[in-house]
């Protein structure tokens, strides 16, 4: 199998603390993977690095190609995308600039129909296209940031903890909209504490547990797994300790 | 006071106000998008002055010989960075900019340069050098620690700006130049005579303010530059390169300082180091606007002309310390009325 995203053998390290040691992962087309785990587990490390926020050692291939010697800028010309856990909006310019940057690397005539797209994925940003993006509410900057991301038509978008802060009617509808991008022919790599809610919609899941996959299979088979449902789904079973 | 002599100081005021305004504008651009605070931005406006001067008398400015120089060294530094990922198209792209443009300017002030060159020439060719300079400037100076904290990038500033004085003595010499004036022509109205002069530099200054804003409002790269200032790591996830917009304001800002040089050294006798002092004026401006509004910084810049034209009327000696003096009190009610704030970390 010929993966969209292929990660092998990967450290990462603040000074001399490892906090991501050996993890191997892969992503395919049209495909929806979920990284779970607690707070502190190195996710977010993780998803940094990949997108080249972070240096790592090992090997990542994206698109067949080598991410080794791009940098950031580059990176997002392939067709990755990162929505960061701090969302990282342009919080003085209105929804629309911010979706039209978006779109910086984009045909001008292609980026005008990724807005229609992006609206109509998201309306609320429709209604709200001249207000400043730091006034908006912690969902609408949610949706704002998933926006802005898919308007540089991305093969592949990786959403780190799209729920965190969120309602939980804002948490579901963001959920749907991840689901629904797979028929856009967009893959997810999504890393949520949330586990239940990403299991859901995820095809394929890895639990990380300091800096280390312990974990992985089918969503449905991750979510059966009685130590990872005493961990993170908050169910208890009887004689079971954790993973 | 006679109201005639009130606005003779007045129109000399509003006259040096609208450089600072350049100056200060320039200073709140490149400080927004890269947090270098540029110092050497007298240096642009002495260099873009004392070149036109010189090659108005019909000289090769040593400026365009330091911007091949300079793009030399840019251009090892490009190859020394992409060493690891050296592509053709990055090192095309490297050498037209920073070998084929300023050996080409090069060749270009030999072959115009005379004492009979066009004024418009002269003032295009002037911009080029300064252009070039500013453009490597940033390449060589700042874009390797564009990652440091507000501090080193100071620091590293007011290096570029006794660096670049120096060699402004190796060109210039010390003596004063002074330019031709861009255009004789006058207007009187009642007792005050506006001369093309000055005229040029209101409708220069706000033809400037104007494309700025427009730049800024309504284009891609202005945006981008705008998203870059207001937070990197956004504008690199959406593929804005940060160096990309840091050549950007270097250039604006280099241009912009040399324009304002073209338009005084008419006016008054540059030397070598004479930008460093009026750079300082716009730099309280835009300290003034806090160095983030472009109006604010706008109106302190006149307010400072018009402050500098009435103290070195009633007391000349005291002209510079009543100037920056002004600095004070707003330093004191910007540092009562902000909050605390931490110096971002990269």
């Amino acid at each position: 199998m010929s993966a969209l995203l292929s990660v092998t053998d990967v450290h990462i390290a603040y000074g001399k603390v490892e906090a991501v040691r050996g993890v191997s992962l892969d992503v395919a087309g049209n495909e929806i993977v979920t990284i779970i785990g607690a707070n502190g587990a190195g996710k977010t490390t993780l998803l940094n690095a990949i997108m080249g926020v972070l240096p790592l050692r090992g090997r990542t291939t994206f698109a067949g190609i080598d991410m080794a010697p791009l940098d950031i800028e580059d990176r997002v010309a392939t067709g990755l995308s990162l929505v960061p856990e701090h969302r990282e909006l342009f919080g003085s310019m209105n929804v629309e600039d911010n979706l039209e940057l978006g779109a910086f690397r984009i045909a001008k005539a292609v980026a005008a129909t990724s807005l229609e797209r992006v609206y109509a994925l998201f309306p609320r940003l429709k209604e709200r296209r001249k207000q400043l993006a730091g006034t908006l509410s912690g969902g609408e900057q949610q949706m704002l940031a998933m926006g802005r991301a898919l308007m540089g038509a991305p093969k592949l978008l990786m959403l780190d903890e799209p729920s965190l802060g969120l309602a939980p009617i804002i948490v579901a509808d963001i959920f749907r909209i991840v689901g629904e991008l797979r028929s856009a022919g967009v893959s997810v790599l999504l890393v949520e504490q949330n586990a239940q809610a990403a299991l859901q919609i995820a095809d394929r899941a890895y639990v990380m547990e300091l800096g280390e996959f312990v974990l992985s299979g089918t969503a449905k088979d991750i979510a059966a797994n009685k130590g990872v449902a005493a961990s993170y789904l908050g169910f208890q079973h009887e004689g079971e300790s954790a993973i | 006071m006679n109201t005639t002599i009130m606005l003779f100081l007045l129109q000399d005021g509003i006259t040096n106000g609208a450089i600072y305004a350049l100056l200060g504008l320039a200073l709140v651009l490149v400080f927004a998008v890269t947090r270098v605070i540029l110092i050497p931005q007298g240096e642009f406006v002495t260099y873009g002055a004392l070149s036109y001067a010189m090659l108005a008398t019909g000289q090769v400015p040593g400026t365009v010989r330091l911007a091949v120089a300079m793009g030399l060294v840019a251009f090892a530094l490009d190859l020394f960075f992409a060493r690891k990922a050296l592509h053709a198209r990055l090192v095309i792209r490297s050498v037209a900019l920073n070998i084929v443009f300023p050996v080409a300017l090069l060749g270009l002030v030999y072959a115009l340069v005379g004492p009979h060159t066009p004024i418009a020439v002269n003032i295009a060719l002037a911009l080029l050098i300064v252009a070039a300079i500013g453009l490597f400037l940033y390449r060589i100076a700042f874009q390797p620690i564009a990652h440091t904290s507000v501090l080193v990038l100071l620091i590293a500033s007011v290096g570029c700006h006794l660096a670049l004085q120096g060699l402004g003595l190796v060109f210039f010499g010390a003596e004063g130049l002074r330019g031709p004036a861009l255009s004789s022509a006058a207007v009187t109205a009642g007792p005050l005579r506006f001369t093309g002069q000055s005229l040029a530099v209101y409708g220069l200054t706000v033809g400037f303010i104007v494309a700025l804003w427009l730049f800024f409002g309504y284009t891609k790269t202005g945006k981008a530059l705008r998203a870059t200032a207001v937070n990197r790591l956004g504008a690199r996830l959406v593929g804005i390169r940060t160096t990309l917009s840091g050549q950007i304001a270097f250039l604006l800002a280099s241009v912009i300082g040399a324009i304002s040089g073209i338009l005084i050294v008419p006016i008054t006798t540059l030397y070598y180091d004479t930008g460093f002092l009026i750079g300082l004026k716009g730099f309280i401006a835009a300290i003034i606007g806090g160095l983030v509004s472009y109006p604010l910084t706008a109106v302190a810049a006149i307010v400072v002309g018009i402050v500098e034209a009435f103290s070195s009327f009633y007391a000349s000696n005291f002209k510079e310390v009543i100037v920056f003096t002004l600095i004070l009190p707003v330093l004191v009610l910007r540092s009562l009325a902000a909050p605390q704030v931490e110096e971002e970390k990269d």
